[in-house]
């Protein structure tokens, strides 16, 4: 009450009118503009073809004859089925086993392993790639090249070909498990203790109450995580570009993105993004279904801490198994970064004799472009996370407290965005943004839309949540003192919620800054950022320049995260994925 | 994007490009050289910027601009380096949505600049250099572009991995067994290098050679510069085609390299540099073009870059195999522009990336 007191005095002395049905109503309208629009061009452009004859635009299906039956477009479909699943299996075998023992045993530092594989969250994926090119190259990656003088096997041997289909569902399974770590552990962490003491107290013995108890309950979530960790799959472009490119196979969003390449083909480029589309609207629909049922699973208020089971002796091969699943996506990727970055040849080991800053000098003193692209990350990052959380918050309020009539619809435009891909969006933005009423193609402002409209659902729910856990007697105390409903919000509410808007701001501004596969779509030589970039000088094999550039990436991220995190009068809020 | 289908309807029916190759001639007008005046370099500094999109490589294309910078304090070069491939698509891409951002352009794939002309998008500007010194056959008629660098697409080894006798010595060499998963080779609609390569040797060898190389297991990479860098690091021991400069410059550092002269011939690739008309600093622009075809910047790439200089006054490189000792393949730029897109898509199908 102390909070709403001084909302209360000023509000009487300035306005009393109630802007918030028009606020909400803008919010609305703008929500539409951003995810109608690319939509249209896209179903526009995929059923229609210029007429040579009239060069008027007329009705057609043949883009998606052309899809189905053209085994150059096939092909893809059917590899990206393929990665997507296997990924995602890949990820849950790892990442339940992990989260349950980081959740429910007496596992020592969890806390580490956790911030670990929130760095795997952090680390980019294509950056991840190129780092595991160092690493497993046939030939020339390091770990091939460590078999090879372990065994003394001869030149052409190796172990791992990260250039394959393996290969590439390896790396990107590297860097979707966190998905599912997060939603199991924190299932696991939900599941309250006294369920498990029953059965205990019933004579069930620590692994049947594992198999008959706790396992059944944590499924949803293990479910919901294999679908997110299937949808990320299909959707990635950079790992693919990467890996599978050089193997001579492409996936989806590589075609899509080739499609784009000189002599262009929007349309076809547009018809081959809608499977994605609707590949991933089914997916969410079925993981609201799985996650849907969840209510069943946790009767009962507030209950006693999670029983931890004791691990024993078999914290030994546990503790293994977590340190060389996080050896994967972090240890190892960022060695061959270092070692690249130093290194006159970048799968040499650098040695006190090679060690080298010709690529640092390169990368910050001659290479033109750094500087803006630094810049322009830093700036969309900035903005977007800004942006992003505001927008988040008003709609998460209105839906949360049922502000307004419609607040349904509001909460849908929303969360609609998370079933468009990243590479879909940067197309239908493409398309919609070159042409006239608004031509933003060649502005940061493209770029901002894309990042705002890929991450509004995730900063949505997330500040959705927080809102559910503040109860509404607070605002409406202020607002029986006199406050409109927007200066309760400013003055009550937000500063409740100070830490998860902390925390989604850095989850925008991290997940900005990795963003490529929208990027690669829509940047110019002006509007580069870093991951364009890096894909850039990945084409023509810098990979000094890459390392020194990934590098400083991560460390801006990383800063960023921790310089918010430390404000004053803010509390510690880790960042969370979703 | 209307204006780029409506090019690519142009470049479709190419069949009128060879009337208006031949009748250039008719209307040459290429304008008086002009020299670098104090005059220009004080407009120029005005600006202060040039933005150079190239497709050369780009340590290289950095020492070229800080070369410039060194010499007119003030002006800083920007360059935006991708494949000749890419950047003419980008572009395209930026012209059609009225965005000028490029000064002057460098691209590996020299029918590019017969379709920038043919729009309409180049300035005719010719450097006194390019007037006193240049052959014929390296300017264009109308002083619209000329020739800044040339370089061939070779075949090369890693000496570690391969002894020199057991080498192959030709393409047809690169079809034997043993080679498979050996080759790595870069991509046509990336590099304007490997278009211009993969014309000629479609042309003099006919598509019966790539159709065998596409079943070696191949290690496909995007820039011409690369392939190189993958041999250095002994990912891949021969390259199926890629940049000779890169080569020269990876000998120079002592890396395991060594280039390939096939026998059947080695494609010869001519990269022309241009000004762009609607160019948004066009005087930094024109004093940069100069810059690009004087004797310092043109012995600064035969030096540092190991290119080839169409500059006569340019002193070839001790070591490096003089062009005339070379079977060159011939090149023919309005040949690589009828049939760009068609190598394009007939490649895409032999090798599915």
């Amino acid at each position: 009450m102390t909070l709403a007191l001084p909302a209360q005095k000023e509000g009487r002395r300035t306005f009393k009118v109630d802007f918030s049905v028009p606020v909400l109503l803008t919010f609305a309208a703008l929500l539409c503009v951003l995810i109608l629009l690319p939509i249209s061009w896209l179903v526009m452009y995929s059923l229609s073809e210029v007429d040579p004859a009239t060069k008027e635009r007329v009705f057609t299906l043949a883009q998606f004859r052309t899809l189905f039956s053209d085994p150059d477009l096939v092909e893809p479909l059917i590899t990206t089925m393929i990665v997507a699943i296997s990924s995602s299996v890949a990820c849950c075998l790892v990442a339940a086993p992990m989260g349950w023992l980081v959740a429910r045993t007496d596992m020592p530092m969890t806390k580490v392993i956790r911030a670990l594989v929130t760095a795997s969250f952090v680390t980019p994926p294509f950056l991840g790639a190129i780092a595991w090119e160092i690493l497993a190259a046939p030939n020339s990656g390091l770990l091939n090249k460590l078999y090879r003088f372990l065994t003394g096997a001869e030149m052409d041997a190796y172990l791992f070909n990260i250039y394959s289909m393996p290969g590439l569902i390896f790396v990107i399974a590297c860097y979707t498990f966190p998905y599912v770590f997060v939603l199991v552990a924190n299932a696991l962490d939900r599941i309250p203790g006294d369920l498990e003491d029953a059965s205990s107290i019933l004579g069930a013995g620590t692994w049947t109450t594992a198999r008959r108890v706790t396992i059944p309950l944590v499924l949803p979530a293990l479910l919901a995580g294999a679908l997110v960790a299937f949808l990320q799959a299909m959707i990635l472009f950079g790992s693919p570009a990467i890996l599978a490119l050089p193997a001579g196979f492409h996936t989806m969003t590589t075609k899509i993105w080739s499609l784009f390449q000189y002599p262009p083909k929007p349309e076809l480029a547009a018809a081959a993004s809608l499977p994605l589309l609707f590949l991933t609207v089914m997916l969410l629909r079925g993981q609201q279904m799985i996650l849907g049922r969840k209510g069943y699973s946790i009767v009962g208020g507030k209950s006693g801490e999670p029983r931890l089971i004791r691990l024993g002796w078999f914290v030994v091969p546990a503790m293994a198994f977590v340190v060389i699943v996080l050896m994967l996506p972090v240890f190892l990727p960022y060695f061959a970064l270092l070692n690249a970055a130093f290194s006159p040849i970048a799968t040499n080991l650098v040695t006190s004799a090679t060690f080298t800053m010709k690529n640092f000098h390169f990368t910050f003193f001659e290479l033109s472009t750094t500087q803006l692209a630094l810049k322009n990350t830093f700036i969309l990052g900035a903005a977007s996370a800004t942006i992003g959380t505001v927008l988040a918050l008003v709609i998460s309020y209105a839906t949360a407290r049922k502000a307004i009539t419609g607040y349904r619809v509001l909460g849908f435009l929303a969360t609609a965005p998370i079933a468009i891909p990243g590479i879909v969006l940067g197309v239908g933005l493409f398309l919609a943004y070159t042409r006239p009423p608004f031509v933003l193609y060649g502005t940061l402002w493209v770029l901002l839309i894309a990042y705002i409209t890929i991450e509004l659902p995730a900063a949505y729910q997330q500040l959705q949540s927080a809102f559910r856990a503040v109860h509404p007697e607070l605002e409406d105390a202020s607002r029986i003192l006199g406050a409109t409903r927007l200066r309760s919000l400013r003055d009550v509410t937000a500063p409740l919620l100070r830490t998860s808007v902390l925390a989604t701001w850095c989850f925008i501004f991290v997940s900005t800054v990795r963003e490529l596969s929208a990027a690669i779509m829509l940047f110019t030589s002006e509007t580069k950022v870093v991951s364009v970039l890096i894909f850039d000088l990945k084409e023509s094999g810098d990979l000094g320049a890459i390392a020194i550039l990934g590098l400083s990436m991560l460390v801006l991220t990383f800063t960023v995260v921790i310089f918010i995190n430390r404000l004053p009068g803010f509390g510690s809020s880790g960042l969370r994925n979703t | 994007m209307a204006r780029i289908l409506d090019r690519r309807d142009v470049l479709k029916g190419a069949g009128a490009l060879a009337a208006a190759v031949a009748a250039t001639p008719l209307h040459a007008q290429a304008p008086p050289a002009s020299a670098v005046t104090e005059e220009l370099i004080q407009a120029a500094k005005k600006e202060g910027k040039v933005v150079y999109y190239t497709s050369i490589d780009l340590p290289m294309a950095q020492r070229i601009g800080k070369a410039f910078e060194a010499k007119y304090p003030g002006i800083s070069v920007r360059v935006e380096r991708s494949g000749a491939e890419r950047v003419f698509q980008r572009i395209g891409q930026e012209y059609s949505s009225k965005i000028h951002a490029v000064d002057v352009v460098n691209s590996s794939d020299a029918a590019h600049m017969i379709v920038w002309k043919r729009d309409g998008l180049l300035a005719p500007y010719v450097p006194e250099d390019v007037a006193k010194h240049y052959a014929a056959e390296h300017r264009d008629a109308d002083g619209t572009f000329a020739s800044f660098r040339a370089t061939l697409s070779v075949m090369a080894y890693n000496t570690n991995l391969v002894k020199a006798e057991e080498a192959p010595k030709s393409f047809a060499d690169l079809l034997d067994p043993k080679w498979a998963g050996k080759i790595v080779k870069a991509h046509p609609s990336y590099s304007g290098t490997i278009m211009t390569a993969t014309f000629q040797i479609s042309r003099d060898l006919g598509w019966e050679y790539f159709e065998k190389l596409a079943k070696q297991r191949i290690m496909q990479v995007q820039s011409a510069t690369d392939p190189p860098k993958k041999l250095g690091l002994g990912e891949r021991a021969v390259m199926a085609d890629g940049s000779e400069y890169i080569v020269f410059q990876m000998m120079e550092q002592g890396q395991p390299i060594a280039p390939i002269y096939a026998s059947e011939g080695t494609p010869l690739v001519i990269g022309p540099n241009a000004v762009f008309k609607a160019a948004p600093n066009p005087n930094a622009a024109r004093l940069f073009q100069s810059f690009c075809f004087s004797l310092e910047c043109q012995q600064l790439i035969v030096d540092f870059g190991g290119l080839r200089s169409l500059h006569p006054q340019v002193k070839e490189k001790a070591g490096h195999k003089p062009l005339k000792d070379i079977k060159l393949m011939k090149e023919d730029p309005a040949g690589v522009e009828k049939q760009g897109d068609e190598i394009k898509k007939r490649y895409t199908q032999l090798f599915k990336v």
